[in-house]
């Protein structure tokens, strides 16, 4: 028998029942969501927390042409053709973004870019670029979020909301569901939160931390000190507004927790130190192994960024930031990152997938964007593909397009589609653009 | 229809009993026909003075899923000084170093003559991951085995005494990844480490968290398999790797396997004798090892030779990841897959100038050269552990020529030769017996009916070698590589890229058993049992292998 059997969705007439599908709003990627489809809109979104009951209930599918040229309505033969234009004319174009959409498309956009000698770049080189090179540093101790809900009994929570940002990890995965070895859930768990600012999150805790801004890298390296048995003087209260006292009782709980977990978020990657910090809480969770189980893991957010890193490294051996122009993969993050390739004017031409660089680059790179041609593939009219060269309206991945996203923990997540969108998935779209631009070089060579 | 001639090469196919017989080879629409004088060859290889073989089989590798693709993210500075792989008019680029990207490892095996490798260890969890992988693996027909030695739903069958239900998850579970094979790692002992029990080094060690020894889970895991025929046995990377004295513990295992098939791999790592609190009292125990293998007709090895060379240690072996980051002081990665598995990757170099390195290089060799029969063990350097598969023609010199050996003997740091019996070995293998270690063999150890020789009905997977002296040179640049019956790789250019197929298994087993494992598999995964299977239309070109029953 076929173990994958699908088991038969409800359907009534104009309401189906989906069952088992996946949230990609952010890095939690739950996949235990039961949707309620009638006519084309999901009413109900069951076990959604209020970011993904707002990701699937404001879905709606845009009235928009399927692709425009210069904001005029083209057919989408036109617009393969002039995207595949913009990409074998370019000396220089970027590929960026990728981290909202499934892993098949990811691939494409790769090998496009393989084949035009671009360079690929992904949101990461944004958010969590310096955890990618702390652990080229140093490595990483970790676990998926199931061996964490089963085992973790001591979790620290560092620079991050997840009650805000990620708010089912709690109940999901690291705070409050009973584990196998942990039958009574949250009482079976100590959990702190170190953080500059109390979040939401802090009421969920059993010690908040509150750490002075910018001075992570101190209080981490204060304990690993501790962890080593090596004396930490007091003066580290005045530095880093934390107790010698609380911190020497946190390092000796976390010696003898059964099995431990830092969170960590981009409180700790994006503030001074940036991939300094992560090296060091890294190497803190490191070091713990030699008293008992210790594991880190970054906290990330948008949905499939860490689908982009895994396609991004196993595809040219490097996770983001990779150019390809001399015909073989580099990497350089500063140099082949989008946001420096267009604040320097260096980029001749974009592809932007899934992601809104108009929106959140600074203004040097976004007035060099509306200069150059660009070619941007979005559901919604985003602020990029107001002023894109060549854009596609495609379907919301997830939602509407199957395919696979992988979790923070980089557990790969079956995505399973609520309804059909009449616009074209970013992997059709990539595709057909990828084999426009094969038939014509071919043709040259 | 498309009709390929291989014309007059000296064919090497152990399978078939031919040892260096002048004679064509036809392939039809990718499959080996017999040779026919009224058809009419739509291309003709002049293969006159060349040696034609099946094309290479890697039996055990890592080349494919989470703990690869990890490993060749925490290494970007050994990638900085390795050969690039440039971007072709029809090939992509890539990175190489110890861990190659997808599509260079399918174009660097292909060009080394290589046209199927197996993934050695596959967490469930995971396989969606490998899947996407293999299929950005170009050529090469692939697969994996998949991790069930600290399987949680496993020990509790043991401890329950429930053996048909652990039978019938096996073979679900097969189904459920689209694996290969079976793969215990470190049984037991890698639970141990996740619960922070550190190990489980003794086949009677019992796993605290389940009450289970390490012997009944390999002994029941090799009995489901042979009762599922599973085409390849059990294959067991046995606990205690690496440890001066580990010997012993191998040679329980092979004892814990008698009455079933089983496969023991990396056999190098597992041959120590020695004090496993002093490195510096390793020896080789190769002989005592080598004579249980050559009586014991059950059993089958793969030897993971070490070279001298910086590589990159990837392992199922969670515990095993922490020692040798002690040991070399070198990052780290450690990663823990719930109810399923464990990882551990570190940085390594491989010394010519260090004993117990050139005496791991030496065990290697032993292995090879002390097993009677060559269907019984297979060319592995557990890629990338003890080294690239890039270094297969190296070894083959190594054991054609005895002097190459000696000449690195000689060279060895003090001690070496006391500790074990390489120098006295005279044998130096055939190109016959190269041919089985490479291709027949493995084949015939997988079960891959179609593979590994050229008889009618055989893939048509074929290398065809330039005759040299030097062997490392003959074996290192193929003149031509065909697979299933296309030319792809021509005077060391890759001239193919397309995607090969996935082989995997579909076994019958009992049903009855899934609510079984649904209820347990809800109570502790953070995923929804049915977002876990790899739906069959998910897979690349696929080709399910046939069960032995
Ligand atoms: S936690 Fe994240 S993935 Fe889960 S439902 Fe909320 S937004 Fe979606
Ligand atoms: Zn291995």
């Amino acid at each position: 028998m076929s173990v994958a059997e699908q088991t038969q969705e409800s359907t009534l007439p104009s309401l189906t029942i989906v069952k088992d599908a996946a949230c990609t709003f952010c890095g939690c990627v739950c996949d235990d969501m039961e949707l309620t489809v009638e006519n084309n809109r999901i009413t109900k979104a069951k076990n959604a927390c209020v970011l993904g009951k707002a990701w699937f209930l404001n879905h709606h599918i845009d009235d928009r042409p399927d692709a425009t040229i210069k904001g005029q309505p083209v057919s989408y033969e036109e617009a393969i053709e002039y995207a595949a234009d913009i990409l074998l004319n370019a000396r220089n174009p970027v590929t960026y973004g990728l981290s909202d959409t499934t892993c098949e498309a990811q691939r494409v956009a790769v090998a496009i870019t393989d084949w035009v000698g671009g360079t690929v770049d992904t949101t990461t080189s944004v958010c969590h670029g310096p955890s990618g090179m702390a652990f080229q540093g140093v490595g990483e101790v970790t676990a998926t979020l199931g061996e964490i809900k089963n085992r973790a009994d001591c979790v620290i929570y560092w620079g991050g909301n997840p009650a805000e940002s990620h708010p089912r990890h709690f109940t999901r995965y690291s705070l409050t569901p009973k584990g196998q070895f942990l039958p009574n859930g949250r009482k079976d768990r100590y959990a702190v939160l170190i953080d500059v600012r109390k979040t939401k999150s802090a009421k969920a805790m059993d010690e908040f931390i509150q750490i002075k801004p910018r001075c992570d890298f101190e209080l981490i390296w204060a304990m690993r000190a501790l962890a080593k048995g090596v004396e930490v003087g007091p003066e580290i209260e005045q530095k880093t507004g934390v107790p010698l006292a609380q911190l020497q009782a946190l390092v000796d709980r976390m010696k003898t927790a059964k099995f431990g977990v830092i969170l960590f978020g981009m409180g700790l990657t994006m503030t001074r130190g940036k991939h300094m910090n992560t090296e060091a809480v890294l190497s803190l969770a490191r070091d713990l192994n030699k008293f008992t189980r210790w594991t880190a893991k970054p906290m990330r957010g948008h949905g499939n960024v860490t689908g982009a890193d895994n396609v991004v490294s196993w595809s040219t051996g490097y996770p983001f930031g990779v150019n390809l122009s001399r015909g073989y993969p580099r990497f350089n993050p500063g140099e082949y990152t989008t946001s420096d390739l267009l604040l320097r004017g260096e980029a001749d031409a974009a592809m932007i997938i899934a992601s809104d660089p108009m929106s959140n680059f600074c203004q040097q790179a976004r007035d060099h964007f509306v200069r150059i041609p660009t070619i941007v593939l979005d559901p919604k009219l985003s602020e990029s593909a107001k002023v894109a060269t060549v854009a596609f309206t495609t379907a919301t991945y997830g939602i509407n397009v199957a395919g696979t996203a992988y979790r923070m923990d980089d557990v790969p997540i079956y995505l399973r589609p609520a309804f059909q969108s009449k616009y074209r998935s970013d992997y059709e779209i990539l595709k057909a653009i990828e084999t426009r631009i094969r038939e014509r070089q071919l043709a040259a060579s | 229809m498309s009709l390929l001639q291989i014309q007059g090469g000296t064919v090497y196919d152990p399978t078939n009993g031919i040892d260096g017989v002048v004679q064509d080879i036809w392939i039809q629409d990718g499959k080996v026909i017999a040779p026919s004088l009224d058809l009419k060859a739509d291309r003709v290889i002049d293969a006159r003075g060349y040696v034609v073989m099946p094309g290479g089989v890697d039996m055990h590798c890592h080349i494919a899923g989470p703990k690869v693709n990890v490993a060749r993210k925490m290494r970007p500075e050994e990638k900085r000084t390795s050969p690039m792989i440039r971007r072709t008019a029809l090939t992509r680029s890539g990175t190489t170093g110890s861990v190659p990207s997808t599509f260079a490892t399918g174009y660097l095996y292909a060009g080394l003559g290589y046209t199927t490798a197996f993934d050695a260890a596959v967490p469930p969890l995971t396989a969606r991951h490998t899947h996407e992988e293999l299929e950005d693996t170009p050529i090469i027909d692939k697969g994996f085995y998949v991790m069930m030695g600290n399987n949680h739903y496993i020990m509790k069958q043991l401890r329950d005494g429930e053996p048909e239900r652990l039978k019938a998850y096996v073979g679900w579970l097969l189904n459920a990844t689209k694996g290969y094979a079976t793969k215990l790692v470190n049984p037991g002992g890698v639970e141990a480490w996740k619960s922070g029990d550190w190990n489980a080094n003794q086949l009677d060690d019992s796993v605290n968290s389940f009450g289970v020894t390490p012997r009944q889970i390999i002994n029941s895991v090799a009995q489901a398999v042979d009762e599922l025929g599973i085409p390849h046995s059990v294959h067991v990377h046995c606990n205690n790797l690496g440890m001066p004295g580990n010997w012993s513990t191998t040679l329980e295992t092979m004892a814990s396997l008698e009455g079933h098939r089983g496969h023991l791999t990396h056999i190098q790592f597992h041959s120590y004798g020695g004090n496993p609190n002093d490195q510096s009292t390793i020896r080789s125990e190769v002989p005592k090892l080598a004579d249980y293998v050559n009586s014991h007709k059950n059993l089958t090895v793969d030897v993971g030779q070490v070279m001298f060379n910086s590589t990159t240690s990837m392992t199922g072996d969670g515990p095993l990841g922490y020692y040798l980051h002690k040991v070399t002081g070198r990052k780290w990665f450690s990663g823990d897959t719930e109810m399923e598995a464990g990882c551990g990757i570190v940085p390594i170099v491989y010394k010519n100038k260090s004993m117990v390195h050139t005496l791991q290089w030496a065990i290697g060799l032993e292995w090879y050269l002390l097993i009677n029969d060559p269907w019984r063990i297979a060319m592995s350097t557990d890629h990338p552990n003890g080294g690239s598969f890039m270094a297969y023609p190296e070894i083959i010199a190594l054991l054609m020529d005895r002097s190459r050996r000696e000449a690195i003997l000689d060279q060895a740091p003090a001690g070496v030769r006391e500790r074990c019996v390489l120098g006295d070995i005279t044998r130096e293998y055939t190109l016959n017996e190269i041919a089985i270690i490479t291709r027949a063999a493995p084949a015939r150890l997988l079960g891959l009916k179609q593979k590994g020789h050229l008889g009618p009905g055989a893939d048509g997977d074929v290398t065809i070698y330039s005759i040299n002296d030097d062997k490392q040179r003959m074996f290192e640049l193929p003149r031509w590589v065909i697979h299933r019956g296309e030319i792809v790789v021509d005077g060391g250019e890759v001239r193919s890229n397309k995607a090969g197929t996935l082989l995997h298994v579909a076994p019958d087993f009992d049903d009855a058993v899934v609510p079984d494992i649904q209820s347990w598999f809800e109570d502790h995964y953070s995923i929804q049992f049915r977002n876990y299977p790899v739906d069959e239309n998910y897979l690349h070109l696929h080709e399910v292998v046939p069960t032995r029953i």
